[in-house]
């Protein structure tokens, strides 16, 4: 940061320094995409079917659901936040979904979202004005969105069917040159979360938060208003992926979505987020949810494995990565 | 520990410790509510159940509660420890299943073996959890969240379906009771009565505290914190891995694909209900006892009453927000007072 005067004695000492940091930095940062490419090289060498189109096509549309999801944890995780309840209230909003395309196209879009929004906010609320710890206040949202999902389907009971020739499938089903709905929605909404983070106040404001709350509160940012609308946002993006994928299976299962805050939380870590907050990139959590996709399609590829290895890999590499982003980190704080 | 608090353990401390002087002056306001209020609403809660429902006073009935809750207390005895120190174990659920899928696979080496081997695998896994938090200082949060998961995928495929147990010594553990009481019911005791003696008498629990307290300043003063902070995480290990074991007997089958399933909030429930802190530094034994008493309680009024499943978990969720609001509320008015 010094940028005047006595550049001669002090960088000789320190002049290793910051190639250093400059290099842990990228690790931080594109660690995930090098692991992507690797992984793709060699499953493609190895697997004849895994570079065909439609092997491609599927894990981009697999994927979709994830990334939707992943990209609200990634704001929530800006702010120093965790936000558990994405699994329950994606599966929430597809039972919604399902439940609501019995009454239109419209009713089966807004429904969901209206909930899951509701129940972010209230989160939110919780959180930024109440001053209770995330994780505690989105286990209760966990369990709570579940609760209410059991009710709606009666403990579970029924799976909701969006009715044939409804229009409220194509939303997942078709597609726009030759690639499905879904995966344009995700590349839409990765574009608007890139623009928010780097174009509007709200951005470094999410940064601000999560690197130094005190500090935000003292400079005047909109500290409380910034969570709950993080907080909105992750409960609206996760809601849209339970809508996506009720129009996808055209339907609503009601025990879907166990799980998947994991693999959100490992999507945002593996693309260089800092978990503690403050501090990462929306493109790299788009690398980190291919990524963890393309290793679920590898797993399937290997055929001998069930996909009960894809919890055990997952959490070996969210484990992994976040021991290496402690030594990182280490490393570039001396 | 700067709030002065009367816990359980400083109401036992040594004579040597003077006595808090919040102690001195009875005051019925929020903080007395706080720390005692699980126990009042443990007394409420059974006076309205001996009113509205019919059998509750049977012994077959309290004999019930107990042998459900008791498991529970157990795991939630273990979360406690570790709340105490400011972390939190998500992972308590799947090492439950991980021990119930290892039980029988060891059953060929008889009631004890099997039982090691459940406990085992509590012991790795808490091991793992533990030295990754203390050496390597990952968040609590995040390194039992990848156990959580990565811990049920191992269950799954080491364990597979439900299985059902054959073996004289986990019928007798389950079913079976010395002098009237469950032996269920009896190793829970011993857990508390264990968890106590921990906590009060020994060093290990006020070390415990202090770390709770203030990591940092426990470290300058000295303190073993990155020994005490594992062998916290081993022991809630061991104790997630006794309570599978306790289901696995009361059961005769072992499920690891369901076992233990949102265990870890039903304990980090009766904990926090229990009048612990989420922000470390104090554990109390008896509270979260009353507390998981209490959430078990509050299940089976609603289910006792065509209530389901589904809304006594909104209702679950709901009491878990209110308890840590009650606390942070309290917290932070008294600190604006003072």
């Amino acid at each position: 940061m010094s940028t005047t005067a006595t550049p001669e004695p002090t960088l000789t000492p320190t002049g290793a320094r910051p190639q250093r940091v400059q290099l842990v930095q990228r690790v931080q940062r594109q660690g995930a995409l090098v692991v992507l490419v690797l992984l793709c090289v060699y499953a493609s060498f190895q697997f004849d079917t895994f570079a065909s189109g439609p092997n491609v096509r599927s894990i981009a549309l697999q994927a979709s659901f994830l990334a939707v999801i992943a990209l609200g944890m990634t704001f929530v995780i800006f702010t120093g936040g965790i936000d558990l309840s994405v699994g329950s209230v994606f599966a929430l909003g597809g039972v919604l979904a399902a439940w609501g395309s019995q009454h239109g196209t419209a009713v089966a879009v807004l429904l969901p979202l209206a909930v899951c929004g509701a129940i972010g906010l209230v989160q939110g609320l919780v959180i930024a004005k109440g001053g209770l710890a995330p994780f505690i206040v989105t286990l209760a949202g966990l369990l709570f969105a579940r609760g209410l999902l059991l009710f709606i389907s009666d403990e579970g009971a029924t799976v909701y069917k969006v009715p044939a020739g409804s229009a409220f499938r194509g939303l997942a089903q078709n597609s726009l040159l030759g690639i499905n709905y879904p995966i344009w929605i995700v590349i839409v909404l990765f574009l608007i979360g890139g623009l928010v983070l780097h174009r509007t106040s709200y951005g470094p404001t999410v940064l601000a938060i999560g690197g130094q709350e005190d500090a935000a509160q003292l400079m005047g940012l909109p500290v409380v208003r910034t969570k709950v609308l993080t907080y909105v946002a992750s409960g609206l993006l996760a809601g849209l992926a339970g809508v996506l994928i009720a129009s996808y299976t055209s339907s609503g299962v009601p025990i879907i979505g166990v799980g998947t805050e994991l693999q959100a939380i490992s999507a945002v870590v593996l693309g260089g987020t800092l978990l503690a907050g403050g501090a990462g990139t929306v493109f790299g959590t788009l690398v980190g949810v291919l990524l963890l996709q393309v290793i679920a399609n590898v797993i399937n590829q290997v055929g001998s494995l069930n996909s009960n290895w894809q919890d055990v890999v997952s959490g070996a590499i969210l484990l992994g990565v976040v021991v290496l982003q402690r030594y990182l980190a280490g490393t570039t704080r001396r | 520990m700067a709030e002065q608090t009367v816990t359980p353990a400083a109401a036992a401390a040594p004579p040597a410790e003077p006595a808090p002087p919040a102690r001195s002056r009875f005051r019925l306001d929020g903080a007395f509510f706080r720390d005692n209020g699980v126990y009042l609403a443990l007394v409420v809660l059974v006076v309205v159940n001996l009113v509205i429902t019919p059998h509750f006073a049977t012994t077959g009935s309290l004999r019930l509660q107990l042998v459900q809750v008791a498991p529970i207390i157990v795991v939630s005895l273990g979360m406690a420890l570790v709340i105490g120190t400011g972390g939190i174990d998500l992972s308590v659920g799947a090492v439950m299943a991980m021990t119930a899928a290892v039980i029988p696979l060891y059953l060929g080496y008889g009631f004890i073996g099997a039982l090691l081997a459940g406990l085992v695998a509590g012991l790795v896994s808490g091991l793992l959890a533990g030295t990754v938090i203390s050496r390597v200082r990952v968040q609590p949060i995040i390194a039992t969240l990848a156990i959580m998961v990565g811990g049920r995928g191992i269950a799954n495929i080491v364990g597979g379906e439900i299985k059902s147990i054959r073996n004289d010594g986990f019928r007798e553990l389950g079913s079976g009771s010395v002098a009237g009481i469950p032996w269920v019911v009896l190793v829970a005791v011993v857990v508390i009565v264990a968890v106590w003696v921990l906590m009060t008498r020994t060093t290990f629990g006020r070390y415990l505290m202090a770390i709770g307290g203030n990591a940092r300043a426990a470290e300058l003063a000295g303190l073993p914190v990155a020994r005490v902070l594992t062998t916290v995480y081993v022991l809630s290990g061991l104790l997630a891995a006794l309570a599978g074991v306790l289901l696995v007997a009361r059961n005769q089958a072992s499920d690891p694909t369901r076992l233990g399933q949102l265990v870890e909030l039903t304990a980090i429930t009766a904990v926090v209900v229990g009048g612990t802190s989420l922000s470390g530094g104090q554990v109390r034994v008896l509270g979260t006892v009353a507390g998981a008493l209490l959430m078990q309680l509050i299940t089976f009024t609603l289910v006792a009453h065509d209530i389901t499943n589904s809304v006594a978990q909104m209702v679950q969720a709901v009491i878990v927000v209110l308890a840590v609001y009650a606390q942070v509320g309290t917290r932070m008015r008294r600190r604006s007072r003072a």
